[in-house]
């Protein structure tokens, strides 16, 4: 048994620690006041005050979040309708092709879907005049798209787990399928669609490529910018702009270990 | 009633067609579009390249440019940009692969509520930014870093390490970002794996890594799989890591289309390049959709 006991628990913490390092690294020198990684001058937020007063980040972070939102709504839509169809609707006869549509997005290297979009948005605005340049419509078309896989994986897992006597009762009490989804299946998933919406807006809200490719001038997304900004070299603002969006993750992600355990403790009792 | 049902199927159908319209529409024909600007040649104007069909006095004319491609197989940057992205993408999914087992081993071994905490925090880094989390190892791993400053003080080296813009930082970079792709799948197989089967074979006196090596190792390869062939994929394209940490010298395809989308204008070439690397990955995205729908109808 000293695999289990030592072995793999003590490489385990490495790995955890590997995950995690980084990131404590981040947050501790988002607060130093000197400018160099290796040297600590002091706690200061100045970094804080410079961040929230340089318009450019504040500009692209508005954009950026205007985007995640509403792709993260296509995405949800379009993803859940997708689950279904898999799960549920065996018969329809696409099926076999949206299988095999859906799942692709997720191990797509990004270059090659924000080229392949970008040459789609193109040839689409030569036709047809639309979508007219490129902006804020293409970066939320190309994001619904790749959120929308992420989605469909995470709902049909959880529509696959769902007890089927709940709408088969429904049905029998003489409600409509529509009725049954809305009373009965939305509702039972519901953790799953906030899980996979808050999914879909981060990863737009992280994505650089894609947008990068399918963006136009005046159109610069929160990463971006910080791109541009990195490849210069370090500057601590963007330490401080890190530490931000890990709390607000971190905090989310308490509140969700802190809903589970409150339903799995409901369901037990 | 035949009206009514005919109904609801259209009902059925159209919840069904939206999204896989959409996805022909944005994932699948996008392809082709590539696979049609490949073929055509680059000039100077917006779009950056000539149209394939030309309507000219009555006659179709189709021009076929394949001078794209031959100009790849030629030059050979672009042959060894995509060895060494394989190569590159390869040495990092074992990496991730070390890392990820026992951590995955440990989570589903773990008792409540301690696995879902653990799971938690595989997921977690997952969630907050994957270009903010590649920027933190610059400041660990550059010539005078952290981890350079930790060595020096210790007085393990004399000399810092060089690590930055080296293939160590971006083997580093890729196991870091796609750990948790590596140990979901990983965990889901060793959670399902059947525990008497390891009392039997220490009851037949096999020792704890021989009992590993036959029996856990074996069940749980289609995890391996599935996890390996979730980093190895999209690491062949991989473009921010290579570029934030990686050297000049680190030849990465994604890093190549990169340059010739954005800092040559070459649409054409960039558009072949595209698809020899879909040459490249079709092959593992289809052995990985076989182990999933394996994996999906063991489930039924």
């Amino acid at each position: 048994m000293r695999l289990s006991r030592y072995v793999f628990p003590v490489m385990a913490s490495l790995g955890f620690g590997f995950l995690y390092l980084p990131i404590l690294i981040l947050v501790i020198y988002s607060f130093n006041e000197s400018k160099l990684v290796t040297v600590w001058g002091g706690f200061s937020t100045r970094w804080y005050v410079e961040l929230f007063q340089d318009p450019q980040i504040l500009d692209a972070a508005k954009l950026s979040l205007q985007i995640a939102a509403s792709s993260a709504t296509i995405a949800l839509v379009l993803g859940v309708a997708a689950a279904m169809t898999l799960v549920r609707f065996r018969w329809f006869r696409g099926r076999t092709w949206l299988a095999g549509m859906v799942a692709a997005p997720l191990v797509m290297p990004e270059v090659i879907t924000g080229l392949s979009l970008l040459l789609l948005f193109v040839a689409l605005d030569n036709w047809l005049g639309w979508p007219s340049g490129r902006g804020v419509t293409t970066i939320v078309l190309a994001h619904a798209t790749f959120g929308m896989a992420f989605v469909a994986v995470i709902v049909q897992a959880r529509l696959r787990d769902m007890d089927l006597t709940l709408e088969e009762a429904a049905m029998d009490l003489g409600a409509r399928p529509l009725t049954v989804f809305f009373t009965v299946t939305l509702p039972t998933i519901a953790p799953a669609l906030v899980a996979s919406w808050l999914l879909a807006f981060t990863l737009s809200l992280d994505d650089l490529v894609i947008a990068s490719f399918v963006s136009g001038p005046g159109s610069s997304t929160l990463p971006m910018v910080v791109f541009s900004k990195v490849r210069l070299g370090i500057s601590p603002d963007i330490n401080a702009l890190a530490t931000l969006m890990i709390l607000i993750v971190g905090l989310g992600g308490v509140f969700g270990f802190w809903q589970m355990r409150r339903s799995t403790h409901r369901r037990s009792s | 009633m035949r009206l009514i049902a005919k109904f609801k199927s259209l009902q059925r159908d159209w919840v069904s067609w939206v999204p896989t319209l959409w996805l022909g529409i944005f994932f699948l024909i996008p392809f082709v579009v590539v696979l049609k600007i490949s073929l055509s040649q680059a000039t100077i104007a917006m779009p950056p390249y000539l149209p394939l069909f030309e309507w000219l006095e009555g006659i179709l004319e189709i021009r076929l440019d394949f001078g794209n491609y031959l100009f790849l197989i030629d030059d050979p940057l672009y042959g060894s940009a995509y060895l060494e992205s394989v190569r590159i993408a390869l040495v990092s999914t074992i990496f991730t692969l070390v890392i990820g087992y026992p951590m995955a081993y440990v989570i589903a071994t773990a008792k409540e509520p301690r696995r879902t905490l653990l799971l938690l925090l595989v997921i977690l880094p997952f969630w907050t930014s994957f270009l903010l989390r590649v920027y933190a190892w610059i400041a660990i791993l550059k010539t005078n870093g952290l981890l350079n400053g930790l060595l020096m003080a210790l007085g393990l080296i004399s000399e810092p390490l060089v690590v930055l813009q080296t293939d160590l930082a971006v083997y580093i970079g890729i196991a870091y970002t796609y750990l948790p792709f590596m140990v979901l799948p990983l965990y889901a197989s060793l959670s399902k794996l059947d525990r008497t089967l390891l009392e039997a074979s220490e009851d037949l006196g096999a020792t704890p890594w021989i009992s590993f090596v036959t029996v856990t190792l074996p069940l749980t390869i289609p995890g391996v799989i599935a996890g390996s062939l979730l980093v190895f994929v999209p690491a062949i394209g991989e473009f921010v890591i290579p570029a934030l940490l990686g050297g000049n010298d680190t030849l990465m395809i994604g890093k190549v289309l990169w340059n010739e989308f954005f800092a040559n204008r070459d649409w054409p070439i960039a558009s072949a390049v595209a698809i020899i690397m879909l040459f490249v990955i079709v092959g593992p995205l289809m052995w990985l959709n076989r182990i999933n729908s394996k994996i999906e109808e063991a489930q039924l």
